[in-house]
């Protein structure tokens, strides 16, 4: 290796500086807010509360564990997530496998279907008439199928089968093995880092997704736990939230809803950093490929 | 035909059907879906030029007049879709020129890091708000950017300055918004011309190394034009989106006090169609930003193409 000299050593350093800076301003939101649903009401309304929590208690999150609307809304989500995820990726798969087959007839056309989509979209209204003339209105399902095969993802699905060698195919082809075989027992195998990326991006999409639920669907019971949040920040309906709960003091208030805005967030900071890299790879799978 | 061919044993086309029919089996899922969620739907596009009645199929609504332009002369002389199409142009540009830079100067900034481990961790850090749905993002900024218990007008009222209403005023709502979308994204995006740096021949580097250049020469005459591809194909895009709009992040920040520069074209197809059942004229709308995006998109490529750069296609 070659000798750094002084002033380039002190240059790395300012580019580490530069990132610590940068890191920070995408954590401080995060910190005050943990700060904040920790802290006391008599702290929050005297501002007193920066980045560590002042007279801790767990109040707030024990009025958000405790109140059955919250903890509803957050395994009925749980539930929507899993599901969409493990359908999303079903029909991904089985969408991207048949496609990377040069010799299959009509692939083109599905091609070019496919394409048609990324360019043009009907737009909002023609789908919410389709989702009604469907009947899928106020059903938990409209939160499943609409989305549940992303053409992007599809896309860099294929580039990774495309990456698997043919040679493992043919051979497998030829000792007599069917295409559901080879696509469960060699494609689905190798494929783990993609699979566990688009899981990630799928569930995320779920969990995170809040407009297909405004428009769809009425019932408050099968609001997912964003559009339940959504409405808790905006006060819709604070009358009866008011009474439910209890909102006696405005402090507490805001320490209840950042409490909400964490409880909702928890579970994607929880799973995030381990299938980090994977969806790393993912990313650049379909970024190189495009 | 397949009468002689039973003769003979099984045509060639039977032959091709026992041997792949199972990909085809495959297939029909996602086709049935594509189909069904994403070209019935543009049947229905025809209502933009129609007069929608709950009764009737699109194909027997009758057509609208003015040789069926009334609902987009009827948007176009409406106020309310003047504003919401000039607040998404103007956002989505604001977006362009603040928020397409930052990413590519993270991407410059983090490929200088030395150290590995630490690297890794700011990505993970920088990553994490693209995970965070826009109703959080509002949450957090409601706690943080709130008048006089927020943090930041904490902090401003602490150097012996005024609090300034981030969220309720226009210009400074303007700006919140811009600032979250960078915040949320930059990291994200920047991973794509990660990706592209990697891609870059290191011999270049080592080559100018031993001509003497520096850190900031490299960066400009190797890294930047080694990513510039990229750079483009991702401008042509975001230049095909400048009448485009999500949903979730203008309709999670905005509030009733901004709304005469927070109602962008989406949410104002929400509240006039889903909300007003303005159907036909909703559907008008949607059909304008559609045809808008790709012609915006076929020029950008076209444009750059000329300039000598390789394009979407």
């Amino acid at each position: 290796m070659k000798v750094k000299s002084t002033t380039a050593k002190i240059g790395d350093w300012i580019f580490v500086i530069l990132c610590v800076l940068i890191s920070l301003i995408c954590v401080i939101p995060m910190i005050n807010l943990l700060a904040r649903s920790l802290s006391g009401t008599d702290y929050l309304v005297r501002h007193e509360v920066y980045l560590l929590p002042k007279g801790l208690n767990f109040e707030a999150y024990k009025t958000v564990l405790s109140d059955p609307k919250y903890i509803r809304a957050f395994f009925y989500t749980v539930a929507l997530t899993i599901v969409s995820t493990l359908v999303s990726l079903f029909m991904t798969t089985i969408c991207a496998y048949p496609l990377i087959f040069p010799q299959l007839k009509g692939r083109n056309f599905v091609n070019v279907m496919i394409t048609i989509t990324m360019f043009f979209n009907a737009g909002t209204i023609p789908n919410y008439l389709l989702i009604q003339k469907l009947g899928m209105l106020d059903h938990p399902i409209v939160l499943v199928l609409p989305y549940c095969l992303s053409v992007y993802n599809m896309i860099i699905m294929r580039s990774f089968f495309y990456g698997i060698p043919d040679s493992l195919r043919e051979s497998a082809e030829i000792d007599g093995a069917t295409f559901f075989r080879i696509l469960w027992s060699i494609y689905v195998p190798l494929s783990k880092p993609v699979m566990a990326t688009l899981a990630l991006f799928y569930a995320v999409g779920r969990w995170n997704g809040y407009s297909d639920a405004l428009m769809y669907v009425k019932k408050s019971e099968y609001y997912p736990l964003q559009l339940l949040l959504y409405n808790i920040l905006n006060n819709i309906n604070s009358v009866e939230v008011a009474t439910q709960e209890g909102f006696s003091t405005p402090g507490l208030s805001e320490s209840l809803k950042a409490a909400i805005v964490m409880f909702s967030t928890i579970p994607i900071l929880c799973i995030y950093p381990f299938l980090q890299k994977y969806f790393i790879h993912g990313v650049m799978v379909g970024a190189v490929k495009e | 035909m397949s009468g002689a061919n039973k003769k003979h044993g099984p045509s060639r086309f039977e032959v091709y059907l026992s041997k792949y029919w199972q990909l085809y089996v495959l297939l029909f899922l996602p086709v049935l879906y594509l189909i069904v969620f994403k070209y019935i739907p543009m049947i229905y596009v025809q209502i933009a030029f129609k007069k929608y009645s709950i009764i009737q199929s699109v194909w027997e609504m009758p057509w609208a007049k003015n040789h069926g332009m009334q609902y987009f002369i009827q948007a176009f002389s409406n106020p309310d879709f003047r504003r919401a199409l000039r607040n998404t142009v103007c956002l989505n540009l604001l977006d362009l020129v603040v928020g397409f830079p930052i990413p590519i100067i993270f991407a410059l900034i983090l490929n200088e890091i030395v150290f590995t481990k630490f690297k890794k961790v700011v990505q993970t850090i920088t990553y994490m708000p693209h995970f965070l749905s826009w109703v959080i993002i509002y949450g957090l900024a409601l706690q943080l950017f709130a008048p006089s218990t927020g943090l930041i007008n904490m902090l401003i009222t602490a150097l012996g300055g005024e609090t300034v209403p981030f969220l309720n005023d226009t210009t400074h709502w303007v700006w919140t918004y811009i600032f979250l979308g960078v915040w949320q994204s930059f990291g994200w995006n920047s991973i794509v011309y990660l990706a592209a740096i990697a891609g870059i021949n290191s011999e270049l580097y080592e080559a100018a190394s031993v001509d003497g250049a520096g850190r900031f020469q490299k960066m400009w005459h190797i890294t930047l034009p080694g990513i510039k591809p990229t750079i483009v194909i991702l401008l042509i895009m975001a230049i095909g989106n400048i009448v485009g709009s999500g949903f979730d992040r203008p309709f999670a920040l905005q509030n009733n006090l901004v709304m005469s520069w927070a109602e962008v074209l989406s949410t104002y197809v929400y509240r006039y169609g889903i909300k007003g059942l303005q159907f036909s004229l909703t559907t008008a709308v949607g059909l304008f930003q559609s045809v808008v995006g790709v012609i915006f998109l076929l020029t950008a490529n076209t444009l750059s193409r000329k300039l000598g750069e390789r394009g979407l296609w």
